[in-house]
């Protein structure tokens, strides 16, 4: 197992990283970037994006579940969202967004979904937490927060309360 | 009833889909949620998603079908699936082969799902529990319709073009139309919509073609299809089953739209916005008026349309569990 970092107390303000992403981002906007948001984590801070960048076209919304590589062992996903696009991917530079990056598996299975929309002319990746252990070729554009967290024994997850903040809450497996 | 519900594998998950009897709710509306996710795929450049790749999916039709058989092809297909489509008049059936006969030999080909459609009821049935005992846990059955007995694919269809319209069920009053007895789309229906809780469902034919167990489901009978009508949110008209008619239970076909035809007119008095279903294949000018049928209360070609993301989110599922 890697060395994990122990976790701040208390966590990050999750409201403050997202501020503190966009700042990361607004350097390398260009006319034809889009956001595309993982949901749900990603989808919550992708919309945050939008609305500090002033974009004028409606974000991307993606529901992984039916490019996860994990589908033979645990079946489908019980509650999907319809996977939303409101724009044509074809020559756009998008910008996929998550709260936290962990195996790379989301990511290579956004990659998958978004290209059967179109041919996108780059794809980043911007991310809030980068926790570690990755079991792809898989890094982020973009990274708020790096640590190194013990795989599967604990579990980092945004969160977000009835007054739409946002929140970040750790659970222990062990 | 069998002790256990053969839809349901030991972990408590769908595992094939037989019939509406038994399933709760949660499991019918995670399918209707999941087919909404595959509904968005027809606009996109590559209309397929990879959850079925690998696998093969037998469409196994002993009884013929147009709209149901091409539906499933599509739906797997849209899955990644490989689909073999059989041609039961011209296979080994017609020499004499069994049913289970013919399974035993599809499960040797390494068969992951089959279709069925049967004029047998109980034919899916049949061939789940032969699964069960030969020990084949990984191989899933999806009854497209066997006899008279039930036709899920159909009424969860049914059920999603309600939501699509309607968006809540507790409020509707849903009318079934025509021949009921000889109808598994009736049967199915009236399941699913107890389920997913209307408010009243109403069952509207001639008494020749009325179910002998219709007093003991929660749904009202009208012979008079005018009073059974007033104030309906949906209609869903039946097909005059000619082929399945031993004896003479109908006077004529022009007897039978005279009372029990959907025209203009009776569809007055269903509520001004009120959506007309019909499974297909359409009669016209015996169960249904062209003027109807093609007109801006009829839906009969979204059902279509839903009927594919609705069997992909079947299948999805059950090769998931």
């Amino acid at each position: 197992m890697t060395a994990s970092t122990p976790l701040p107390s208390p966590l990050p303000d999750a409201e403050a990283q997202c501020r503190a992403l966009a700042d990361l981002i607004r350097p390398s906007l260009t006319p034809d970037t889009a956001l595309v948001g993982i949901f749900s984590g990603g989808a919550w801070i992708a919309e945050r994006l939008a609305k500090m960048f002033n974009l004028p076209e409606e974000t991307g919304m993606i529901d992984v579940s039916f490019y996860r590589d994990d589908f033979a062992e645990k079946g489908l996903h019980t509650q999907i969202r319809p996977t939303r696009m409101p724009f044509d991917v074809n020559g756009r530079r998008l910008i996929l967004v998550d709260d936290v990056l962990y195996t790379g598996r989301t990511t290579r299975a956004a990659l998958n979904e978004l290209f059967d929309y179109g041919r996108p002319s780059a794809v980043e990746l911007a991310v809030l937490a980068d926790r570690g252990c990755r079991e792809l070729p898989i890094a982020p554009t973009y990274c708020v927060w790096n640590l190194q967290l013990p795989d599967h024994s604990t579990g980092l997850t945004l969160c977000r309360r009835e007054d739409q903040s946002l929140f970040w809450e750790v659970e222990s497996y062990a | 009833m069998p002790d256990h519900n053969p839809q349901i594998n030991a972990n408590g998950k769908l595992t094939h889909l037989l019939s509406i009897d038994g399933l709760p709710r949660e499991v019918l509306l995670q399918i209707l949620d999941t087919a909404s996710s595959f509904l968005g795929l027809a606009d996109r450049e590559v209309k397929k998603v990879p959850l079925l790749r690998g696998k093969s999916v037998f469409n196994l039709f002993f009884e013929n079908s147009t709209r149901t058989r091409t539906t499933f092809e599509i739906a797997a297909k849209r899955l990644s699936a490989d689909v073999i489509n059989l041609d039961i008049s011209r296979s080994s059936a017609s020499k004499g082969e069994s049913l289970l006969d013919t399974i035993d030999n599809l499960c040797a080909m390494h068969a992951n799902m089959f279709v069925v459609r049967h004029a047998e009821s109980g034919a899916s049935y049949l061939i789940a529990e032969h699964l069960r005992q030969m020990e084949h846990d990984d191989i899933h059955v999806v009854n497209a319709g066997d006899g008279r007995h039930a036709h899920p694919t159909q009424a969860l269809l049914d059920m999603y073009t309600i939501r699509h319209f309607k968006k809540d069920f507790a409020p509707l009053t849903v009318a079934i139309v025509g021949d009921i007895l000889h109808s598994r789309v009736a049967r199915s229906n009236i399941a699913a919509l107890t389920v997913l809780g209307v408010k009243e469902i109403r069952i509207i034919g001639p008494k020749t073609l009325l179910l002998p167990e219709l007093p003991r489901m929660n749904v009202r009978v009208y012979h008079d299809m005018r009073e059974g009508l007033r104030d309906c949110d949906v209609v869903i008209m039946l097909r005059l089953q000619n082929e399945r008619m031993n004896g003479a239970l109908l006077p004529s076909a022009r007897e039978y739209f005279k009372c029990y035809g959907l025209t203009p007119e009776k569809l007055a008095l269903a509520k001004p916005d009120a959506i007309v279903m019909h499974p297909g294949p359409m009669n016209r000018g015996v169960e249904i008026d062209s003027f109807v049928a093609d007109g801006p209360q009829a839906v009969i070609l979204d059902q279509v349309t839903f009927g594919i993301a609705v069997r992909m989110a079947v299948m999805s599922i059950l090769a998931g569990n």
